[in-house]
């Protein structure tokens, strides 16, 4: 077995034998003719019918991946149609009485070179455009058909593997036929990329000097999202890509049949199917993903990633796009995690023996208000932006909730004062993460909007079982009846109060309590954004 | 006489292959001649690998002259085109 690492531009996974494509320029030979107007005409000719194969690929592309893939092709045809282009061409065959090939091909060259010196990996990208039309000429000029990819081929699918592949030269590939692309060369902007995602194949360039020819024939194994390569795999290998292939095919499955479509049982029971992120750049897979809504977005990673305090504008400015660009959906922003097991340098915090039973989250925003005023205005501010709602994190006591409601009192008085708008009904929410919040959810439930259930965090102090130790796993069971009857009084609870609960824990994907989860009553399940679609499937089936 | 005009581009690829293209086919649909400059080079509109040439990015503002006797006609309306394709 061979395994190369590439850059995976279009993900999935294909695996079966290897068909290289011979794509490489070929030399062109230069000859002196003797009448050069007659080889000026022969280049009009051959450039007209190249004109009309584009025209033709342009209303093949438009029918297979719409008018927006199409136009690059318009593009082609005019670049032949260039009066520059076709001048340089024209004047070197007149000048040097070259052959027609020859004249294409130095001029194709000329252009190419004059992208490729650009200072913009796009327009860089687009010196391959100016070979691959030129190619087509040189094509009909030696009396062949299109690119290197066209030639008839009748056997199985294959895994493309080539040099470089041109955009036409995707395109003609008969898309039955071809499983994925490997390319030598290329780039993640390249019209190849692009296309191998639209059509839905796995794509990988950059395998530089891993290309071997000799290669065709051979089975392969590629991962367009790790950019792995396997060539020759063994059984084992074969064995766990099999396995990933089916995995995948059934998620675009799932996504295709899901997409849109409500959270509801079979008898009717609706469940809001949420995701939880770490960062704004998340946002993307909650949507792709179609969550509807965030149910947990970490705030710890703006603290984390900085050297210091991170500014309200800083905090602002990040909360305000993942609002936005999740419109009218819940975005529940837990306000900061720090402590535990999440330790920052800047926050100067002592060394504890127990760090998980230790001043964290909450318990630090209450000591330090200072701090915690910063993240609650940068929350408020970008509320207008979106809906958005507040969590608090590590609640055991109804005064720790009515401080914190206090302080935002506090913080939304300032705003006021300084004619800044923000939502005045925010919902403000806390985790269940704590026995004592379980115990006390009645008292608790009458104070806030939500209740979001961590059941890591619950399970760890439920069954006193700490989260880090390895050694831990037998004792540390989520699906222990002590961990569920926390689940269902917190729900039950929530619910003779009118506010709505659910889990945004790790618990919440796990399809064998699916069941579970509904017969308790669940409002809401917050989950990674993968493991939305299969969620919702559960629900459905319920 | 000529009509000149200063154009943003503000599509984040900046004058790239199918703007560049559209661009070329819109210009040719007239018989005045339009030039577009940017950084001291000016280029004909009607030649796509003088208009990718330039290598206008998002941002960058071009000078656009229209001369010819569709003058008036082809600078606003192309104007219009640049506006909502760039």
């Amino acid at each position: 077995m061979k395994t190369i690492q590439g850059v995976g531009v279009s993900a999935g996974i294909a695996i079966g034998e290897v068909r290289v494509l011979d794509t490489a320029d070929h030399a062109v030979e230069r000859r002196v003719v003797d009448d050069p107007q007659a080889e000026v005409e022969r280049f009009r000719a051959a450039r007209d019918e190249a004109v009309a194969q584009l025209k033709q690929l342009r209303d093949k592309t438009a029918a297979e991946f719409g008018e927006g893939k199409a136009e690059l092709f318009d593009t082609h045809q005019l670049m032949l149609q260039d009066p520059d282009y076709v001048e340089s061409i024209e004047d070197l065959i007149a000048q040097s009485k070259v052959n027609a090939e020859f004249a294409v091909n130095s001029t194709a060259e000329q252009f190419a070179a004059m992208f490729a010196a650009m200072d913009n990996s796009y327009m860089q990208a687009r010196a391959a455009d100016v070979k691959d039309v030129s190619r087509r000429v040189i094509n009909v000029l030696e009396g062949k058909r299109g690119g290197a990819a066209e030639d008839e081929d009748g056997g199985e699918s294959r895994i493309i593997l080539a040099e470089d592949l041109a955009p036409s030269e995707t395109v003609q590939l008969d898309r039955a036929k071809v499983l994925g692309f490997v390319t030598a060369k290329g780039s993640a902007n390249s019209h190849t990329a692009i296309l191998a995602r639209t059509m839905g194949l796995p794509a990988i360039i950059g395998i530089g000097d891993a290309f071997n020819p000799d290669d065709d024939g051979h089975t392969a194994v590629i991962d367009g999202t790790s950019g792995l390569v396997f060539v020759d795999p063994d059984e084992k290998t074969l064995a766990e890509y099999q396995g990933k292939k089916a995995k995948y095919e059934e998620h675009l499955r799932l996504l295709q049949e899901l997409k849109g479509k409500p959270t509801e049982t079979k008898s009717g029971q609706k469940v809001r199917l949420y995701a939880n992120i770490g960062r704004p750049s998340d946002v993307a897979a909650v949507l792709a993903n179609d969550a509807e809504g965030i149910g947990l977005f970490r705030s710890e990673f703006l603290y984390l990633e900085s050297e210091d305090y991170p500014t309200e504008e800083f905090q602002f400015q990040a909360y305000k796009e993942v609002a936005q660009k999740m419109g009218d959906r819940l975005v529940v922003i837990r306000t900061l995690d720090i402590g535990a097991d999440k330790q920052v340098g800047y926050f100067n915090l002592e060394h504890e023996a127990n760090p998980a039973l230790g001043y964290r989250a909450i318990r630090i925003c209450l000591t330090r208000p200072e701090i915690f005023k910063v993240q609650l205005r940068a929350l408020l501010r970008a509320s207008v932006y979106g809906n958005i709602a507040i969590m608090l994190p590590m609640i055991t006591s109804v005064e720790e909730v009515r401080d914190a409601k206090k302080i935002l009192e506090e913080v939304k008085e300032e705003l006021r004062g300084e004619h800044i708008d923000f939502n005045e009904h925010i919902q403000v929410g806390i985790m269940i993460e704590t026995p004592a919040s379980v115990i006390m959810a009645d008292e608790l439930a009458a104070e806030v909007d939500f209740f979001s259930i961590g059941t890591n965090d619950l399970t760890q102090y439920t069954l006193a079982c700490d989260r880090q130790n390895p050694n831990l796993g037998r004792f540390a069971d989520p699906h222990s009846p002590a961990v569920l009857r926390m689940i269902k009084m917190a729900t039950e609870a929530a619910h003779r109060h009118g506010i709505w609960c659910g889990i945004c824990g790790e618990l919440g994907a796990d399809l064998s309590l699916t069941d579970i989860f509904l017969e308790i009553g669940l409002d809401e399940l917050s989950v990674s954004p993968t493991s939305v679609l299969p969620l919702r499937n559960a629900i459905r089936n319920h | 006489m000529s009509q000149e005009f200063k154009f943003t581009v503000s599509d984040p690829a900046g004058m790239h292959a199918r703007p560049a293209g559209l661009l070329v086919a819109k210009a040719r649909e007239y018989e005045s001649s339009i030039i577009v400059s940017y950084n001291g080079k000016s280029v004909d509109a009607k030649r796509i690998f003088g208009v990718m040439g330039l290598g206008v990015k998002q941002g960058d503002e071009v000078t656009v002259k229209v001369e010819g006797n569709d003058e008036d006609k082809a600078a606003a309306e192309f104007e219009q085109f640049l506006k909502e394709n760039l």
